[in-house]
């Protein structure tokens, strides 16, 4: 599938900013299934970008512009070609072992209640795959979503409890509850491919299964990611994967605007 | 290299701060002595103008205080909820001491540590006397930060010390000959009685030039000369001309060992001049409230100069 | 846990009466001098101390919460033979960590040869994947190593603890060894020790030796959380023993991936950073977000390899408590020898055998959690009741992996002045270890600390600890200037 994307993150400011360091987790990288065709990532304003890779594997660019500066609009546009693959991870960068991906963040600290819920979830699972499936069907039953939205720092736990929560609450949900059984575990953000607007990057997760290797789930729609998905970014938790993290120096509020179109392109890989 | 902005910075807030707990206590000081003198009930309206001099007269409204000594001295001295008292200003400038402690030498940072350590763990000003006692310590720790400061190597340290300390001087000043002239008269007092006599007095004590009037003029105290003594007489180191003179010759200095000079030179260039060329007649004749506002928003916008000029952070 | 038996370093085993051969004039000038005399030059090293600040600072609503950390007079001795042996081991340990740290964020060799368990990387917290991947400047990680020592007989010491990270105290090597130049003068005719205060030279040399590329004269800084941290003394010291800026995180910004500290002129590069802030607070874009001690952006900076960062970010992993009982290992996969000092004996819980004798010998042991930290969840086994020692066993056979364990170690002592006189208490020593792009430092002396309550064998200032100054005698035959040694990687 030909999926094209236009994705503006806009931030406006109460008073103008001095300074802005940002450090944008917004290009995808390639995998078997997963080809960059074009990708560009442009901001409105004089900025110095830098490329990067980080310790996860993942295409990084830090920003830096001076002020004053009473707005600023990071756009990316691109195009990917994907095949299905049945939500298996072949060829990706994987700098880290799984090993890793068992070790528990703040945000994805499972709580009191979530584990009890997991293990109910997956008992009679006839193995590790099979668990991970009952578990993301388990927590897309119960959690029916709600729209992507910008992030406010939400943990699994809390998302548990408050009975509500965003795809990026579900994945985080999911990591959790992996983890907590024993499977290594990582948030993705990335995007999928949809008719309407969107106002934030979509997210799920991926658990490693012993002899497959990562698997995505996709816990707030109850799937497997399919050619509709275009992984972006990975890491131990939503934050550690966010599309922008951002400082700025200088007073006032701030205002995200996200307008994210991803749309299935005519014409076949 | 050059000097970090944030010393700079915590350099000059140093001199502002320590500069103006000493203004706050000299000026707690003739109040007090302003209120025994009115047999009158004129106290309240001295403890009224003495928040208005210091800026805090919003701040201890809020407070629901009386105008009584024993509530204003509280709130000027041991109030650390506002940076007017003496104890914030201390607080302040001993932080930004602290922050640059080894651009001082140990004598000035022992003066600014010493002046604090006089409010710790003090919850009470007590009486008149013991409020004068305190104060007059105060004054004697700022005098030998002051005088410490004359003995640091002559740098940009000791520069941005006395640069903050003499934007402060200027705007201290002119708030004190704005307030106290348009502080009204008792009922029933007349221009030159008793109590507008007092007042003008206090005034002159409180920068410390009842001397200097007494060996200026001859012709006894008169709310012009005072105000031509304050304003324009670079010979008192606290008039408006001597603090203008002052900044122009700081920064002329920090110019030369710096290469830094910028706006804040011209603008403080530009208010010398035109200060030696103002008469006290024409100020007087052209409203002296007028003039001094204008002063004080230009002292302000020095500061800023000041500020951008050496990139304080 | 008591002083009887113990090695005293200057007495020996046999007490006051009889030092050791090498140490009489010590005892000589201990005999010599009045307690009276002692306890006065003692309490004015520590006034001199108030006045110039060497506090630590724990600071609640006033300052009456900055103490000095007690000062002892009588110094601890090394011989010259002692102290050669002892750097040599010094040098080898600090090497083996450096490489140890190159390998576990790159090739990660060590785990591919089965030598520690990889979960005890990967699912430690100390193991920082926010790095992974990143060479420092010169592949030099631990440039600042303070390797915790104890000493239990004439010739055996053993490293208790490896401090990788920001080691502190060294101020007080120097400030205690000036304290005693002034003070007892008269020591340093009696005994030819090795001179310390060319510490802050080393360590400029050391800093800028792994400046990045080739620059003759890279800007060195020394970065601090600010005036209200407890150890800002320490560093305002060391930048100005080093003559170097100190800066806080407001003096720096990255732009384009290069690090610049703000001055009255404008931008100035800076090409290496002695940070004294942890990793978790160094760059809000990768660690804690909401640290307000940190630089955005420094880490993209590091990784660009426009910056240096001494001590590198993610050394944790080298001196964490898990990996410890691994250190002859790593010392000898690295170095291809033997640990020259050797680590206390530790039992790791997790393995059967050792789990088993451990279980058999708990009144005897000391067991700790592996991750746990100030004394929370270890047992003292000679200490501990019945009921302790049953309550410990059922928690190290639910979780054996969480715990090791150390047999309860007789500790040196050093002749202290106490009240009455002269009294053994229990000390250890930190020596710090330099490395820079050429070669391996260790200065000849550290910092002692000692317990002074009588037995106590807690050598923490928190409680109760006090400092003393190391001579590390000279060879007699050997040129004065000596001050450090110099080995190549």
């Amino acid at each position: 599938m030909r999926i094209a994307i236009d994705h503006h993150s806009r931030y406006r400011f109460s008073k103008p900013q001095d300074r802005i360091v940002q450090m944008l987790r917004l290009t995808p990288g390639d995998t078997r299934d997963q080809t960059v065709v074009n990708w560009m990532v442009s901001v409105d304003c004089d900025a110095r970008l830098r490329d990067a890779t980080d310790g996860f594997g993942n295409a990084v660019t830090m920003l830096y512009a001076d002020g004053p500066l009473a707005a600023i609009d990071v756009h990316v546009t691109g195009e990917v070609l994907t095949t299905d693959a049945d939500g298996v991870i072949h060829e990706a960068a994987e700098p880290l072992p799984a090993l890793l991906y068992l070790r528990t963040t703040a945000r994805t600290a499972p709580g009191t209640d979530l584990p009890g819920f997991a293990s109910d979830s997956v008992s009679g699972a006839r193995d590790p795959l099979d668990t991970l499936h009952r578990l993301n069907c388990a927590l897309h039953a119960r959690f029916p979503c709600a729209p992507d939205a910008p992030d406010t720092g939400t943990s699994a736990a809390a998302a548990f409890v408050a009975g509500k929560a965003t795809s990026r609450d579900v994945a985080q949900m999911f990591i959790a509850a992996a983890r907590s059984l024993q499977i290594p575990a990582r948030y993705v953000s990335g995007y999928r491919s949809d008719s309407v607007a969107q106002s934030a990057p979509h997210a799920w997760a991926e658990a490693h299964v012993y002899g497959l290797g990562w698997i995505g789930f996709d816990p707030a729609a109850g799937l497997i990611p399919d050619e509709r998905y275009v992984r972006v970014a990975i890491g131990l938790d939503a934050a550690g994967a966010a599309a922008i993290a951002g400082t700025r120096i200088g007073y006032g509020l701030e205002q995200l605007d996200v307008d994210l179109h991803v749309e299935q392109m005519p014409g076949d890989a | 290299m050059l000097m970090l902005s944030r010393t700079a910075s915590a350099l000059y807030w140093l001199g502002r701060y320590v500069e103006r707990a000493d203004f706050i206590a000299r000026l707690v000081e003739a109040t007090i002595r302003l209120d025994a003198l009115s047999a009158r009930p004129a106290g309240e309206a001295a403890w009224q103008s003495a928040l208005a001099v210091s800026y805090t007269d919003q701040a201890f409204a809020a407070t629901g205080g009386n105008f009584t000594q024993a509530e204003v001295a509280h709130f000027l001295t041991l109030d650390a909820s506002h940076s007017g008292s003496i104890v914030r200003c201390l607080e302040l400038a001993r932080n930004n001491a602290r922050a640059v402690r080894t651009a001082l030498t140990r004598d000035a940072w022992t003066a600014v540590n010493r002046a604090w350590l006089l409010f710790q763990n003090r919850v009470s000003t007590g009486s008149a006397t013991q409020t004068l006692n305190l104060v007059e310590q105060v004054k004697g720790e700022t005098r030998g930060f002051e005088g410490s400061i004359h003995r640091m190597m002559r740098n940009e340290a000791t520069w941005l010390i006395q640069l903050g300390a003499s934007v402060e001087r200027a705007d201290n000043t002119a708030r004190l000959v704005d307030v106290k002239y348009h502080l009204l008269l008792p009922e029933g007092e007349r221009v030159g009685g008793v109590v507008d006599r007092d007042q003008w007095t206090t005034i002159l004590q409180t920068v410390s030039a009842v001397n200097a009037y007494r060996w200026l003029y001859k012709e006894g105290l008169q709310p012009s000369n005072v105000i031509n003594l304050l304003v324009s007489r670079v010979e008192l180191p606290r008039s408006l001309a001597a603090c203008a003179e002052e900044s122009v010759g700081i920064l002329s200095q920090l110019a030369k060992r710096t290469g830094l000079q910028g706006e804040a030179d011209r603008m403080a260039r530009a208010r010398m001049a035109r200060m030696q060329k103002t008469r006290t007649s024409d100020i007087i004749v052209t409203g002296l409230h007028e003039h001094l506002t204008a002063f004080i928003q230009e002292n302000a916008m020095l500061d800023a100069a000041i500020s951008r000029q050496f990139r304080f952070i | 846990m008591g002083t009887s038996g113990a090695f005293d370093e200057i007495w020996g085993f046999g007490g006051p009466d009889s030092p050791r051969p090498e140490f009489q004039a010590l005892s000589r000038w201990v005999a010599n001098t009045s307690t009276e005399e002692l306890h006065q030059r003692q309490q004015s090293a520590e006034a001199a101390f108030r006045q110039l600040g060497i506090t630590f600072a724990v600071y609640g609503e006033n300052d009456a919460a900055e103490r000095i950390i007690p000062f002892d007079i009588v110094p601890r001795l090394f011989l010259h033979q002692e102290w050669t042996s002892l750097s040599e081991g010094l040098v080898q340990r600090v090497q083996a960590i450096n490489a140890f740290l190159e390998d576990i964020y790159g090739e990660r060799r060590i785990l591919a040869e089965g030598l520690i368990p990889p979960e005890l990387i990967f699912r430690n917290d100390q193991f920082r994947p926010e790095v992974a991947g990143i060479r420092p400047p010169h592949g030099i990680w631990a440039h600042i190593c303070g390797i915790d020592l104890v000493r239990t007989g004439p010739d055996q010491f053993f490293v208790l603890e490896d401090n990788a990270r920001t080691p502190s105290g060294v101020s007080y090597m120097l400030e205690n060894r000036e304290a005693m130049l002034r003070l007892c003068p008269e020591l340093f005719r009696e005994f030819r020790v090795a001179p310390v205060d060319s510490y802050p030279d080393r360590l400029l040399e050391t800093m800028r030796s792994v400046a990045p590329g080739n620059n003759p004269d890279p800007m060195c800084v020394v970065l601090t959380p600010g005036h209200f941290n407890s150890a800002y003394y320490e560093h305002s010291f060391l930048a100005d023993s080093m003559g170097i800026e100190l800066v806080e995180a407001a003096d720096l910004v990255v732009d384009d991936d290069i690090v610049w500290v703000q001055t009255v002129g404008g931008r100035v590069r800076v090409d290496v950073i002695y940070r004294r802030i942890d990793d978790d607070f160094l760059d809000p874009l990768i660690f804690r977000p909401d640290s307000m001690l940190g630089v955005p952006g420094l880490i993209a900076a590091y990784r660009a390899g426009n910056v240096a960062l001494i001590n590198a970010p993610g050394n944790g992993i080298a001196d964490d408590k898990a990996i410890y009982s691994y250190m002859p290992e790593i010392v000898r996969f690295y170095t291809g020898q033997d640990a020259k000092l050797p680590n206390v004996e530790t039992w790791r819980c997790r393995e059967p055998q050792p789990l088993k004798y451990v279980l058999d010998h708990l009144p005897e042991l000391v067991v700790k959690l592996v991750d746990g930290s100030g004394g929370y969840g270890m047992l003292v086994g000679p200490t501990a009741s019945k009921q302790e020692i049953a309550d410990f066993r059922a928690a190290l056979i639910a979780e054996p992996h969480r715990y090791i364990a150390q047999p309860t170690l007789a500790l040196s002592t050093v002749p202290t002045l106490v009240e009455q006189g002269l009294a053994p208490r229990h000390v250890d020593f930190r020596p710090f270890v330099l490395t820079g792009s050429d070669g391996v430092r260790v200065v000849p002396g550290g910092l002692t600390r000692v317990a002074l309550r009588e037995g106590s064998l807690v050598v923490n200032s928190s409680q109760g600890g006090g400092t003393k100054d190391s001579f590390v005698l000279l060879d007699d035959r050997a040129p004065t200037q000596s001050q450090s040694q110099r080995q190549g990687l």
